[in-house]
């Protein structure tokens, strides 16, 4: 519907960072950040907070200037324009919904200080209240609605303006599990609906692997790693990574011999061949092995093997989560399917001794990261 | 249980009733009582239904009367331009120096207020500096004074009112959300625009309270009159004074008070009904 308006037609990114960084006082928030984001692409900025996320948002925005760097949007330099002169609407993590108009009020806000045609301007707020399924509420206040309504109303309160880029800051931090889960899928499907480019900032990395097309992980105002889901979760390109999305099961080890051929000796002593690339022999690395891909017991034949003790044995519902000690203090998260009860009941109890194994392409080596602050993942920003 | 629990809003209301029926009713009650008594301060007043009290004591201060709400308004309105941008600064740009600066608006009141107008009596008196400066940036005539003017007067009633203006409106400001205004000018609002269509309407409510705490008592004030104001500025209350305590005619000094009460009474309940509709401040534009 809006292919016109919010499109980028000449080829360039519709959002992109040249080397931006943003300083306050003596604090780096922003570190040399380079970016490149396609048109109509979800893209997630994921990370802890303080890790420079939203900074980087409302530097799009235009709410922060850049200290150093360029930001463009489709092509346009967009540095020193203020907040209304740019192509950008933002769904802010509080809603801020103004309390004193109604909801089509709301929703109408930027069109009328854009001076859209009226006849024109009550269409377009009465189909997209329709496309959040709020056209009952429409001369409600705010105030009267539920949080994940609301939500809604500041979704299409910045949606009617067909902005080129949609800037979301943890749009659905203030909200339940549950709502949360529905807003995602729901949010996902307007995302294709109307091909409009989202940049969304979140410290939950489910929501991020949910969601997005692509991801950012950030990490003290750097960028980790940019990928797809399926790569950031598989191939983490740093420990700090590995660690922040899913459950963190590093074991640390030394390259043996480089290469694509190469071979990693962990530190519990078993040598496991696996593709080194980018590092070289006798550098240390971590070994990640997602805790779905973990057996018990011996496994197949060329499957690498630790043993350790179990830790505590807790049941899911839909799977059995055991922590396995390794020497060196490493504990390693299994999760095994509840698939078969007979089969449940025999799984290794609290203080048994077990093997762990593994396929050996179902391990990736990570670099050390700057830091592993991995604790604080759950803080909201 | 739940008949105790029943009862709990009454208990909690008793305290306030009480003190409303003490300090108001019965006053109330007393004042109009003596508005209509008969009799001179020498002979004693006897209880009575004496009606015309009232048009006499309005017959020749009807001068005061409109003047009292001339000068209460002006003042009002030069105390809200004041106070605005004041408690905008102080909530929301002022930073570690908020405290500090609040503490500055409060300050006067640890002086009496009879001390600091008997103070503006000095800052506006003929050859004081403040005049001059005045006479030079030709405000004054270079033969006028200030001092004993009607100007003298609203400038007395501003100074001594406006922290009443402030707090309320400093209220309304620091607790709104900052976010509403990055979302208004997210939404294509300029910097002017998202203040007139969202901090203004949103901080509407301490704009009300700020405009009602300072018009209602310089309505009635008669210390800046009689200390500032000179012959031709006297208000409603340097006449309820004088009738009170020079004259001695309680009777009329009564129903001039009672009057003015009405008078003010109907002036806040049409402002705060328009006030309500959102008339000055508010909704949006179109309408339906």
């Amino acid at each position: 519907m809006s292919a016109a308006e919010s499109g980028s037609s000449n080829g360039n990114p519709t959002v992109e960072l040249r080397d931006v960084s943003k300083r306050f006082g003596d604090f780096t928030a922003v570190d040399d950040l380079s970016l490149a984001i396609g048109e109509g692409e979800f893209f997630t900025l994921l990370g802890p907070s303080g890790c420079g996320k939203t900074t980087t948002l409302r530097m799009v925005a235009g709410f922060e200037e850049a200290t150093e760097g360029q930001v463009l949007i489709d092509g346009a330099d967009v540095v020193g324009l203020p907040p209304y002169k740019r192509p950008t609407n933002t769904v802010f993590q509080s809603y801020a919904l103004f309390p004193h108009l109604s909801v089509a009020d709301n929703v109408a806000f930027g069109l009328r200080r854009k001076k859209v045609d009226k006849k024109e301007a009550d269409r377009r707020v009465g189909e997209e209240l329709e496309r959040v399924g709020l056209a009952r509420e429409a001369n409600r206040r705010p105030s009267q609605l539920s949080g994940g309504m609301q939500q809604r109303v500041a979704l299409a309160r910045a949606l009617v303006n067909f902005p080129k880029v949609l800037l979301l800051d943890e749009p659905l931090g203030a909200l339940d599990l549950k709502l949360r889960k529905g807003l995602q899928v729901q949010l996902k499907g307007i995302q294709r609906d109307v091909g409009i480019t989202f940049v969304y900032v979140t410290h939950d990395q489910e929501e991020a692997l949910t969601m997005s097309d692509r991801i950012a992980v950030m990490n003290q105002g750097r960028i980790e790693q940019v990928a797809d889901p399926e790569d950031v979760y598989d191939k983490p390109a740093s420990s700090f990574v590995a660690g922040f999305i899913g459950v963190s099961n590093l074991m640390p080890g030394t390259v043996k011999t480089g290469g694509q051929a190469g071979e990693i000796e962990l530190d519990s002593g078993v040598t496991v061949k696996a593709p080194t690339d980018g590092l070289s022999a006798g550098e240390r690395c971590q070994a990640v092995v997602r805790p779905e891909k973990l057996s018990i017991g011996e496994g197949g034949r060329g499957h690498p093997s630790v043993e350790g003790l179990v830790e505590s044995s807790l049941y899911l519902g839909t799977s059995t989560q055991l922590i396995v000690k390794l020497p060196d203090e490493v504990r390693m998260t299994v999760l095994v399917p509840n698939a078969d009860e007979a089969e449940r009941q025999q799984l290794p109890g609290g203080g048994a001794k077990v093997k762990l194994s593994w396929a050996p392409d179902h391990m990736h080596l990570v670099r050390e990261s700057r830091e592993h602050s991995t604790d604080d993942k759950e803080d909201a920003t | 249980m739940t008949a105790r629990r029943r009862l709990v809003p009454y208990g909690l209301l008793g305290p306030g009733a009480i003190w409303l029926a003490l300090f108001f009713v019965v006053p109330m009650y007393f004042m109009g009582e003596l508005a209509l008594r008969t009799g001179t301060f020498t002979e004693g007043f006897q209880s009575g239904f004496e009606v015309s009290n009232f048009s006499d004591a309005l017959s020749g201060n009807t001068t005061q009367f409109v003047r009292s709400f001339v000068y209460a308004g002006t003042a009002t309105l030069i105390a809200l331009l004041i106070a605005y941008p004041l408690a905008y600064a102080i909530a929301l740009r002022a930073g570690r120096w908020k405290l500090l600066l609040l503490f500055a608006v409060v300050a006067p009141f640890f002086t009496t207020y009879l001390i600091r107008t008997i103070a503006w009596k000095t800052i506006l008196a003929d050859e004081s500096p403040v005049v001059s400066v005045l006479q030079a940036l030709q405000l004054v005539p270079e033969d006028g004074r200030v001092l004993a003017t009607g100007g003298a007067v609203i400038a007395g009633l501003t100074y001594n009112f406006l922290p009443f203006m402030i707090l309320p409106i400093y209220a309304s400001l620091e607790r709104m959300d900052t976010s509403l205004i990055e979302a208004g000018k997210d939404l294509y609002a300029s910097a002017t625009q998202t203040f007139l269509r969202v901090t203004l309407p949103i901080t509407a409510p301490g704009i009300v309270a700020g405009i009602l705490l300072t018009f209602i008592p310089a309505v009635g004030d008669y210390i800046n009159a009689e200390i500032l104001g000179g012959t031709g500025t006297s208000m409603i209350g340097n006449v309820i004074q004088s009738l009170y305590l020079e004259q001695r005619n309680y009777p009329e000094a009564a129903a001039l008070s009672f009057m003015m009460m009405v008078a003010i009474l109907g002036v806040v309940l049409i402002y705060l009904r328009l006030a309500g509709t959102g008339a000055f401040m508010g909704d949006e534009e179109e309408r339906g």
